[in-house]
């Protein structure tokens, strides 16, 4: 046969004999696990990301330099053993603040996550379980917000509500909230896409089926057989998207929109880094690195779930 | 005795998994003879597909590799052979078509150009002219108005349909063996009918053998010449069709062919079928003995001390067995 | 047909609309299920085949109603399984069960054996602790031939057919007087295949079930059923007991497809009836006699008139307008 169109039928190896585990038993999420393991990458960059979330919760209590102690003879400095990431143009220790401004980043990242993935997959479940005219309007909506603009939306909330939920929640509260919510509410859609193509192939599984033909409630369906299995795709969404949050998080505090400017995150202090890159490139650099280790670090993980929780290697 | 097309010895084919070295072939030796239709048979996980695509080459190596053995082709081992060389015996000399008619058409180009491109690879024609050529493949074939179907994208085609062309695409170079890989499993017992007779049709009018691969008893007793009967990556058997169905002598072989309910035979076969017990080993550590042993009802000691060798029973009748 | 009937199945419908167009208009209809109708008395075993297409598994699914039919009556034990709703549906699962053709996609492969197994007796509250349930879920295993230590274990670490039993065993949980069998053994190795229909003669003898058997190989339903319904392009063309349809058949297209059967044995020569062309679209199914394109004994009324499943000899029902 013609070579060339015919390269992908050539066979691939044979499925595990049954029987071949034979002692060996595993769950679907311990063979998960397994498979995890054996991406390398992923692996390292689990263990940095430890590093790095370890190095904020635990750092206030190892490194007590206050995050806003001004002292004008050691402004710009770079690092030293005093400073080990250098000091500001206030003098204000780098290391504590990023300490601090890592909780923050980090925080947003896995809240915006959650606000993200429980509306996408509300959204993607009711989607995927009514077919017809709710079906079809949630798609639209889901369209609708696809196409807004993101950040000029971003910018826009954020200057129209900032001052209303500062008086509510508090400045620093307010802030969070507020940023949060934006992300969370502009980075659904992905997740609610993915809910619904995964719940129509599955409603019409055959377990599904049989599971319907004992007579099992439509909750008990959705919760026992067809959610668990739509999970582990929407896991490396979730995962990626915290990186996506932590990224829209920098990009709104660069851009001055996020927490007040006293409070230091990984966006803010890069922002207030990037007028003195010639002469204080250390400032710019630290809180460029993080977030940038850190983004990778998520990414990489989220391309080892995909593999490790690859729906085609359990169903 | 007929000249020997295909003579393959010792062949392993084994592929490397998370778990261990699969043996899906196992020390398989099988001879294909001029004209001669050679039916491959045994259930799934046996080795016969693997086999069959080891012939052609069509492994992913890694992870599969050849671990030992040659197959030779006219006398010349395949296996050393590099890439460029092996391209000039896929399709001109041996062809194969697959159980899964759909996936083995390209869904982007319609069946002439397909057909086309194989006969343009081969011989030096025109385009117009291998679009000729593919019009007469497939009258050849029977596809009821080839002139116009040539345009048509397989999606435009029914499974029983689909395999035609796959056999017209096959075909097309004349090769001198047919591997079929289960053609009919996919299709209709009217449409495997059909199929079966062209495939009969065409092996006559061309003179060409068949490698038929399949785990329907019935095809076998119905088209072949030969039979070669695979277990857990191992011949366990190999006889004329007359004298396999007539007497057959592995256990397995044996309860094979019972455990087939038969249509054809009157009030005295409402009777219980005869179940083999148990499954297939595993191959990533398969049984020192024989591989049959456990699920055997005349297993002895020494049938799970070694593997038996495969010895000539009767003329031409060759069984791996104590028995 | 006897009174001591199970099911009965009154001029069953289903057409799947094909939607398309601005506004998703239905443009078209597939007429998957196109007025059959049968009886399955206690016991019994009525094989239906028939080839894909032909509608055979829409057919069972909405006699289970897990395709609402368009319309047809079936009648289960005397009550109307179409109006059911509610309490009374959920207690009609405990009565008709399904098993799978597919042993892979019919387990949940998140849950356990035990889970699956126990399923039903959880939905319906049919045990009063977790040790009852486990006790009887153990008991079910044992049933079909599994071990009681195979509850913890996942799907994945069996094989296709045992994979098989631990659907039956879910199916028999809930002691069903019927069950819908899918081509329960079409994809299992031969040998495998054997095992399967002997559990399910064993079963049925010892639980005194009635099945419904559909699949597409002849020889599979001539071994285990009683009656054989033959169904083409969405009707039932003939009804036989299974011995009299192999030895007579009445209808040129049960005859057809009783010779593409192919025989294990080389010492049977036999004429075949060799079939031309395809299954046609079921969208468009032919007029009148839906086999009449195919038909080797054709003649031009048969396109006109649709012919009527009548009683040709006692019990041996077919629909053709030349032959019985």
């Amino acid at each position: 046969m013609a070579g060339s169109t015919h390269a992908s039928l050539s066979a691939k190896a044979p499925a595990a004999v049954p029987g071949a585990r034979k002692g060996r038993r595993f769950s679907p999420w311990q063979e998960a696990w397994r498979r995890f393991r054996r991406h390398k990458m992923a692996l390292f960059s689990a263990f940095a990301l430890f590093l790095v979330v370890f190095g904020v919760l635990a750092g206030p209590f190892l490194w007590r330099v206050p995050i806003n102690e001004i002292d004008f003879a050691a402004k710009l400095q770079g690092p030293s053993w005093a400073h080990p990431m250098g000091t500001d143009d206030l003098g204000q220790d780098l290391l504590s603040r990023l300490i601090y401004g890592g909780r923050i980043s980090i925080a947003v990242g896995v809240a915006a996550m959650i606000v993200a993935i429980f509306v996408g997959m509300l959204v993607g479940a009711l989607a995927g379980m009514a077919s017809g005219g709710l079906d079809a309007a949630l798609m639209w909506l889901t369209d609708l917000f696809l196409s807004l603009p993101q950040l000029p939306l971003l910018l826009l909330v954020i200057y129209l509500f900032r001052e209303p939920v500062k008086g509510v929640l508090g400045v620093e509260g307010g802030a969070f909230i507020l940023i949060v919510g934006v992300i969370g509410a502009t980075r659904w859609m992905a997740a609610a896409r993915l809910v619904r193509a995964q719940f129509l192939s599955l409603r019409e599984k055959e377990f599904v089926e049989a599971a319907r033909a004992l007579g099992a409630s439509r909750m008990r369906q959705v919760m026992m057989h067809i959610l668990p299995n739509a999970l582990g795709p929407v896991i490396v969404v979730a995962t990626i998207d915290i990186a996506a949050a932590i990224i829209a998080e920098s990009t709104l505090s660069f851009l001055g929109l996020g927490f007040p400017s006293d409070v230091p995150t990984w966006g803010s202090v890069l922002r207030d880094a990037k007028d003195y890159l010639d002469i204080a490139p250390h400032w710019a650099l630290f809180p460029g690195g993080l977030i940038f280790i850190t983004v990778l670090a998520i990414n990489f993980i989220g391309d080892g779930l995909r593999d490790a929780l690859d729906p085609r290697r359990v169903l | 005795m007929a000249e020997t097309l295909l003579d393959i010895r010792d062949l392993k084919t084994w592929f490397k998994t998370d778990d261990g070295m699969v043996r899906a072939v196992d020390g398989v030796d099988l001879r294909i003879d001029r004209g001669e239709t050679v039916g491959v048979v045994g259930e799934s996980g046996c080795g016969k597909t693997v086999t069959a695509r080891s012939v052609l080459k069509l492994i992913d190596m890694p992870p599969g590799r050849f671990e030992n053995g040659q197959i030779l082709w006219q006398g010349r081992d395949l296996i050393p052979l590099p890439a460029e060389e092996m391209d000039k015996i896929r399709a001109r000399e041996i062809a194969i078509i697959f159980q899964e008619p759909m996936t083995s058409l390209n869904p982007v180009y319609t069946v002439g150009d397909q057909i086309g491109e194989v006969i343009r690879q081969h011989e030096n024609l025109s385009k117009k002219q291998a679009r000729d050529a593919a019009v007469e493949m497939l009258r050849l074939v029977n596809i009821p108005n080839p002139g116009k179907r040539v345009d048509d994208y397989p999606h435009q085609f029914s499974g029983g349909m689909r395999q035609r062309v796959m056999i017209a695409m096959a075909m097309s170079c004349k090769p001198k063996l047919l591997i079929a890989d289960e053609p009919t499993t996919a299709l209709d017992v009217t449409i495997q009918a059909q199929i079966l007779e062209l495939m009969q049709e065409m092996k006559e009018r061309l003179g060409m053998s068949i490698m038929l691969i399949t785990h329907a008893m019935g095809v076998v007793a119905e088209t072949c010449q030969r039979v070669v009967v695979m277990y857990a990556g191992k011949v366990v058997e190999e006889a004329s069709v007359e004298a396999l169905f007539g007497n057959p002598r592995h256990p397995y072989t044996q309860g094979l062919i019972r455990s087939i309910p038969r249509v054809d035979r009157g009030a005295e076969q409402k009777q219980r079928l005869e179940a083999i017990p148990g499954t297939v080993p595993s191959l990533l550590q398969p049984p020192t003995g024989c591989r049959f042993a456990a699920r055997c009802k005349y297993v002895m000691d020494v049938c799970t001390q070694a593997m038996p060798p495969l010895k000539e029973a009767a003329p031409g009748h060759f069984v791996r067995c104590v028995l | 047909m006897g009174k001591d009937q199970l099911l009965s199945v009154r001029d069953l419908r289903k057409h799947f609309a094909v939607k398309g167009g601005l506004f998703s208009r239905e443009v078209e209809r597939v007429h998957a299920v196109d007025g059959v109708s049968f009886d399955i008395g206690k016991g019994e075993t009525l094989g239906l085949v028939g080839e894909s297409g032909c509608g055979k598994s829409t057919t069972g699914r909405c006699i289970l109603r897990l395709i609402e039919p368009s319309s047809g009556e079936v009648t289960f034990q005397g009550a109307d399984v179409m109006r059911m709703s509610g309490e009374a549906l959920r207690a009609l699962r405990r009565d008709m069960q399904i098993i799978f053709q597919d042993p892979y996609a019919s387990l949940n492969p998140r849950l356990t054996v035990g889970a699956i197994v126990g399923e039903a007796l959880e939905i319906h509250g049919l045990a009063k602790s977790r040790r009852e349930l486990e006790e009887r879920v153990v008991q079910l295993l044992e049933t079909v031939g599994l071990q009681p230590d195979h509850m913890r274990r996942f799907p994945h670490e069996f094989s296709g057919g045992q994979r098989q039993r631990i659907g039956i065993a879910r199916a028999l949980a809930v002691e069903p007087k019927l069950i819908v069998c899918d081509e329960p053994v079409s994809a299992l190795d031969v040998s495998i295949q054997a095992q399967v229909i002997n559990l399910l003669e064993d079963l049925q003898e010892k639980f005194s079930l009635t099945y419904l058997f559909i699949a597409h190989d002849l020889s599979v339903v001539e071994h285990i059923s009683t009656r054989i319904a033959v169904m083409y392009l969405g009707r039932v063309v003939e009804i036989a007991p299974s011995r009299d349809l192999y030895d007579t058949p009445l209808h040129p297209y049960t005859e057809a497809l009783l010779s593409a059967v192919p025989i294990p044995d080389p010492t049977v020569k036999r004429k075949r009836i060799m079939l031309q062309g395809d299954v046609p679209n079921p969208i468009h199914p032919p007029s009148g006699c839906h086999f009449h394109t195919r038909c080797p004994i054709a003649r031009p009324d048969c396109a006109q008139r649709d012919p009527v499943l009548r009683e040709s000899r006692p019990g041996h029902w077919v629909a053709c307008h030349y032959r019985g």
